[in-house]
């Protein structure tokens, strides 16, 4: 697990700072023009139940690699300059920071997609589990759309 | 030896992180499935019915593949990381 700021895929903890991390990847290049950030946070109701807590477990190596894996080929089908994803594990709490992708390029128009794109390949292909803490007790989520 | 490991809900069904088998040359993970069995008779047979998907060495395989000493798996419940 890594948290450091120059890795551009992370699994963490940590909480992380958008604008930290938006700063960090316009150092990319001088070519970027355009910057999409997805940004998932903890909501408190899921399906009418409410929520007190999230906790993200995630098997290591496989996740990052997974993610890394995104990344490359959003960089290459997409023809962005560049990506990064962070994703938090552990517990967090209700509007607490989750994920974060941030997709740049020279123009806009890519940039959506491949932020879009990412974000939908994490949740198919990536190793990592959501449990919600309700009134009814714990509950390991399935997928969701 | 293999390793095999569970997450999740497969965690918690199983009581522990992970289980360890002697196999022999030309184990598919179909049979390899008759081991888990052994171990938690509820994993097993959710291998066997496709309920869950099979990582070796951090790829999602199908069971037809054929696993080797030191190999790594893992039984993967559906994802459901993003937000």
């Amino acid at each position: 697990m890594s948290t450091a700021l120059e890795s551009k895929v992370r699994i963490q903890r940590e909480d992380f700072s958008v604008t930290d991390e938006i700063e960090f990847m316009k150092k990319s290049s001088r070519n970027i023009g355009g910057i999409t950030t997805f940004l998932g946070t903890g909501r408190e109701l899921n399906k009418g139940e409410n929520i007190s807590e999230l906790n993200f477990e995630h098997y290591p190596q496989m996740a990052e690699k997974k993610l890394g894996e995104i990344r490359e080929r959003a960089i290459k089908d997409f023809g962005i300059i560049d990506m990064s994803i962070i994703h938090r594990i552990g517990h967090i709490d209700i509007g607490e920071n989750i994920v974060l992708i941030i997709a740049c390029g020279e123009h806009r128009q890519e940039t959506f997609k491949a932020c879009e794109w990412a974000i939908a390949e994490l949740k198919r292909t990536t190793p990592i589990w959501k449990r919600e803490t309700t009134t009814k007790g714990e509950v390991w989520v399935q997928a969701t759309p | 030896m293999i390793t095999v490991k569970y997450f999740a809900n497969l965690k918690q069904m199983a009581g522990k992180d992970e289980d360890q088998f002697d196999i022999s040359e030309g184990t598919t993970l179909e049979q390899l499935s008759d081991l888990i069995r052994q171990s938690v008779p509820q994993l097993g047979d959710m291998v066997r019915e496709k309920k869950v998907m099979i990582s070796v060495n951090y790829d999602v395989v199908p069971l037809d593949t054929v696993v080797k000493d030191g190999d790594e798996i893992a039984l993967l419940p559906p994802f459901s990381g993003g937000m």
